[in-house]
């Protein structure tokens, strides 16, 4: 499997797309980069929004308690309402007790019930679903892994945390074969899973144990892009011609893969609060292109 | 004569080249470097290993509390570290080096502080 790794930069000018700002087009369709039909039959609009850690508290984040009050309101207020919201893992931060684990479960959803989309769709993280393999998750946000459809493309969410170990498992791997059976290879997909699929960086268990299992099962389609989190931060990367975007997180950043020796969150900065703090809105174009805007929390 | 030195020199290179952890070549016990590991969340104790390049190496690693994961993914070692039992990762160090070690079984809000060193040496 051929890995390529790109800074945002490079990333940019593989596309063959504009600077400008925060947006850019990702690879789908041979990296075309068509510009944006508003209104367009095909044309559709998601936010995703990732790693929230609800329950969280410490320096990185002195405002934890409000990070995503606040990015409710943003989201609200976006210009262009999208038509759902996907939610890439680790909305609350992880505990011990089951008790509490579902305390910041109920509260989570409370926060975003004031979202003005209703249409929101949740993966879990190792945070939500390791620790009891996704009991209280499923409670609350329902399948660890299933599929839907919009507008023409289809979406598969994969569950790469329930098991600690960070493996999808044989059994999902199984449906995943038996749900892409059914598809031509023309179809569009677009796969929502927290950890990466690809070895990213081992070292920090940035992995997914059987990703490549799961790669190798996807890498016959011609359309194919994985939208995730865990690494709390930007990062685009091709394997193949697979695209992969990871997103920033809403409650601390991380360091870039193997820029320092160990993954702490980098620290708040009081005069830069929420920085390297964000979400994506993506515009879904004709059902072949990505255009994907990276908001900050400001 | 030369067949026999051929395939002495065989099984040394073969041996040299397995680097990923193995049990199936039985070594002497007094060649082997034995290093016992415990783990807990959120440590290893000792979190710093030292051995000899190319000189076996037998890790044992056990548990003081739960279900951990050991991995040392420059060296492609893997392994689980189930409680109650004496997990034993066999490799021969091929390059010095220190390379990094973690548990790859998340084990709750600290996991990531999981991780070591293993010094490789000449």
């Amino acid at each position: 499997m051929d890995f390529k790794s790109h800074n945002r930069r490079e990333f940019l000018q593989l596309l063959g797309t504009g600077v400008g700002g925060a947006v850019f087009a990702s690879g789908l369709g041979g990296c075309a980069s068509a510009p944006a039909k508003p209104g367009g039959n095909d044309d559709f609009y998601f936010v995703q929004l990732s790693d929230t850690h609800w329950g969280f508290q410490g320096p990185p984040n002195p405002e934890a308690a409000v990070t995503l009050k606040k990015t409710v309101g943003l989201v609200n207020a976006l210009q262009r309402q999208p038509d759902f919201i996907v939610f890439t893992g680790d909305l609350t931060h992880t505990t011990d007790d089951g008790d509490v684990r579902r305390k910041r479960m109920a509260e989570f959803n409370q926060i975003v019930g004031g979202l003005n989309v209703k249409k929101i769709r949740f993966m879990a993280g190792e945070h939500d679903a390791s620790l009891d393999a996704g009991k209280a998750f499923q409670e609350f946000f329902g399948e660890l892994h299933y599929t839907f459809d919009h507008k023409g493309v289809h979406f598969i969410v994969l569950d790469n945390v329930s098991d600690p170990a960070a493996a999808i498992g044989a059994p999902q791997l199984s449906w995943l074969k038996a749900d892409l059976d059914k598809l031509n290879v023309e179809q569009p997909i677009v796969v929502l899973t927290h950890r990466p699929l690809f070895p990213l960086y081992p070292s920090w268990d940035w992995t997914t144990k059987d990703g490549d299992a799961a790669l190798a099962l996807l890498e016959r389609f011609q359309h194919v892009t994985v939208f995730y989190g865990h690494i709390h931060q930007e990062h685009h990367q091709m394997t193949g011609r697979i695209a992969h975007h990871s997103a920033k997180s809403l409650i601390f950043p991380l360091p870039a893969p193997g820029s320092v020796p160990k993954r702490t969150p980098v620290p708040w900065d009081p005069a830069h609060p929420n920085q390297g703090l964000g979400y994506r809105g993506v515009g879904a174009l004709a059902a072949r292109d990505y255009k994907i805007d990276e908001f900050t929390i400001a | 004569m030369f067949a026999g030195r051929a395939v002495s020199a065989f099984t040394l290179l073969t041996a040299l080249l397995s680097a990923v952890a193995s049990a199936d070549t039985p070594t002497p016990a007094s060649q082997e470097q034995v290093v016992k590991i415990s783990a807990k969340r959120f440590e290893y104790s000792p979190n710093v290993i030292k051995v000899k390049v190319n000189t076996p190496v037998v890790l044992e690693l056990t548990t003081l509390d739960r279900l951990h994961g050991f991995t040392v993914p420059d060296l492609k070692l893997e392994a689980e570290i189930k409680p109650g039992e004496v997990t034993r990762v066999r490799f021969v160090p091929q390059k010095t080096g220190t390379f990094a070690f973690h548990c790859n079984v998340f084990c709750g809000s600290g996991h990531e502080d999981m991780t070591g060193e293993l010094v490789v040496t000449d």
